[in-house]
């Protein structure tokens, strides 16, 4: 019974790692664009691809394939904030709505024409099995749980204590008061993407050994972590970081002991009751 | 409103008239006949999706969930409790403006993106639901076997079959000039001119004494209403259904419709739908990513949105 329940508990902090830092990434280019970006799923999606074909087609060593494809996402992060979202950027937020849900498409079927929908299996990484009193839990679970407080710590650090961390949070609260303050806005926006994406595509690389990899793998998560930013507060950091973990909690121990077929209407469920109660979310501004 | 009944525009449309009324008359294709068919459809699905988000200026990411409902619901009256089409049809119209009800009422307090994700969520619930309640839906088999519409009984013993593929047309038709039909009076009346206020500034139209909750619930019911109907027709004529049908992915394509053709105006959704149902229909076979071409339509198009 408690082996059952701490085996769960551990289960939803690994989920909850990868939820984090999806909604970490969320919850930093909402700050600059004002607007949920839609595309962060497919992001995500590529970024597991693109470890997939590093670690099988090149051979990569798992650790390397993982940094590399942070740093191709960080790039097209870039490209399509240089692209897509900056020509919008004084039109209406609906206009960036709709670029978001077209590079959905791209994305989503783009990977989908060229490998197919079929899943893939990514060769076994870490998977040597610890048991503790009753416990099983495979190194790569407890890796993923390492280096998502690694890559959370040194975000903080990197916003808290350095200038162009600060100068992401001043355009976050106030983007032409940062701009008046000689702040670079433009090349803000462009640190921010290229972080935003690669911190999904390290979430998207450190899961992909333990599920599979597939054209619709972002679609659920990225809608939890809406979930998590709109529960959070949109733009809260910390509020994306324990909302990612109550998360991954609520959908193991829900998933364990009650049904997982239904774990999506769990998630959005307990968002619709909050957003009935509070129109801006736990954390939100009141509006 | 004062025009003359000859005008240019009253004679497009009467051209138009005649041309979508004789198709099946010089169309022999059941192939073309069917690609209209599904047009018609798609275009009404697009066009009680625009007065929500053109008109309204509300992001409702779940009109694919209400169209879903619309064809299950129907679906399942007709399959698992053997009501007759038309009542069934009539039924699930109501239906999906119940759930549209339960639905609008805590989400139209939201605002904005909390408002598009509330809906897409909600969106995802209904999918989840439809694929996973086996007992009800069959789930992931799908609905097999939906019969089309039953005929309507004249008097001396005569009746409207729906067995051609010609006369399903014809039903659908006539409901996609209704829908337009009734859209364009709300949208030329005082509710549709409330509409378009929320849409310009919500804080300022209720500052005028119009109530910003009740205006956007009622945009919002009349859209599921026209939703649930074309999903109605769509599995009558289809005769199958499987969840994805309520997929947000067919939220997703209602809005590149209306995105295309241009989002707040009345030709617009039509434009859209037909031309994209008729490309992709085509391009059926043709190793073509329908969908990159569809976002990369959307990526370019943003900037000429609606009429602001």
């Amino acid at each position: 019974m408690m082996v059952l329940f701490i085996q769960q508990v551990l289960n939803g902090i690994m989920l909850g790692s990868i939820y984090s830092l999806v909604a970490l990434g969320l919850t930093l280019e909402y700050g600059i664009l004002q607007i949920p970006n839609f595309a962060h799923g497919a992001l995500y999606m590529m970024g597991a691809y693109v470890t997939f074909l590093l670690a099988t087609a090149l051979g990569l060593n798992f650790w390397l394939a993982m940094i590399v494809a942070m740093i191709v996402l960080g790039l097209v992060g870039i490209l399509v904030e240089r692209l897509v979202y900056r020509p919008l950027m004084l039109e209406s937020h609906l206009s960036s709505f709709i670029a978001a849900i077209g590079l959905i498409f791209i994305f989503g079927d783009g990977v989908l024409n060229i490998f197919g929908p079929d899943f893939k299996r990514f060769p076994p990484t870490n998977a040597q099995a610890f048991h503790i009193l009753g416990i099983t839990i495979t190194l790569q679970r407890i890796l993923i749980i390492v280096v998502t407080i690694a890559l959370i710590v040194v975000l903080q650090l990197f916003i808290k204590k350095t200038t162009m961390g600060a100068t992401i949070e001043a355009t976050a609260q106030d983007m032409e008061g940062a701009q008046l303050m000689g702040i670079n806005v433009s090349r803000v926006r462009m640190i921010v993407f290229a972080l935003g994406t690669a911190l999904a595509a390290s979430a998207a690389a450190l899961i992909a050994p333990i599920h599979l990899v597939h054209p619709n793998m972002g679609g659920p998560v990225i809608l939890k972590a809406f979930v998590i930013i709109i529960l959070g507060g949109m733009g809260s950091i910390p509020g994306a970081i324990i909302g990612g973990f109550i998360m991954g909690l609520v959908e193991s121990l829900s998933g364990g002991y009650i049904s997982t077929s239904y774990n999506e209407v769990f998630a959005f469920g307990v968002l619709v009751i909050v957003l009935t109660i509070r129109p801006t979310g736990l954390f939100g501004a009141k509006g | 409103m004062g025009d003359k009944i000859f005008s240019l525009k009253n004679l497009i449309i009467l051209l138009l008239l005649i041309l979508a009324f004789s198709i099946p008359f010089w169309v022999s294709s059941r192939f073309i006949l069917h690609i209209i068919i599904m047009c018609c459809i798609w275009a009404m699905a697009a066009t009680s999706m625009n007065l929500m988000m053109g008109y309204t200026g509300q992001i409702n990411l779940a009109h694919g969930a209400f169209f879903g409902i619309g064809a299950y619901s129907s679906g399942l009256m007709i399959l698992k409790l053997g009501i007759n089409f038309w009542p069934a049809l009539a039924l699930s119209c109501l239906i999906t403006v119940f759930v549209g009800l339960l639905i609008g009422l805590p989400a139209l307090r939201t605002k904005g993106s909390y408002f598009a994700i509330g809906t897409m969520c909600f969106n995802v619930i209904v999918t989840v639901i439809i694929d996973s309640w086996e007992g009800l839906t069959e789930g992931a088999r799908g609905l097999l076997g939906i019969p089309k519409p039953a005929p309507i009984p004249l008097p001396f013993g005569k009746a409207i079959t729906f067995t051609s593929i010609g006369a399903n047309y014809y039903l659908i038709l006539i409901s996609l000039l209704i829908t337009i039909f009734i859209i364009y009076r709300i949208v030329h009346s005082m509710m549709g001119r409330s509409f378009m206020a929320i849409r310009g500034n919500e804080e300022l139209s209720e500052s005028l004494g119009i109530s910003a909750m009740r205006t956007k619930l009622l945009s919002f019911l009349i859209s599921t209403f026209f939703a649930g109907w074309a999903g109605a027709l769509y599995a009558a004529y289809i005769g199958f259904l499987s969840p994805e049908i309520s997929d947000y992915h067919v939220t997703f394509e209602l809005l590149t419709f209306c995105m295309i053709g241009g989002l707040g105006t009345m030709v617009g959704p039509l434009i859209g739908a037909f031309i994209l149902t008729i490309i992709s229909e085509l391009l059926q076979g043709v190793a073509v990513p329908r969908l990159v071409a569809y976002g990369f339509l959307l990526v370019s198009s943003p900037s000429s949105c609606g009429e602001e």
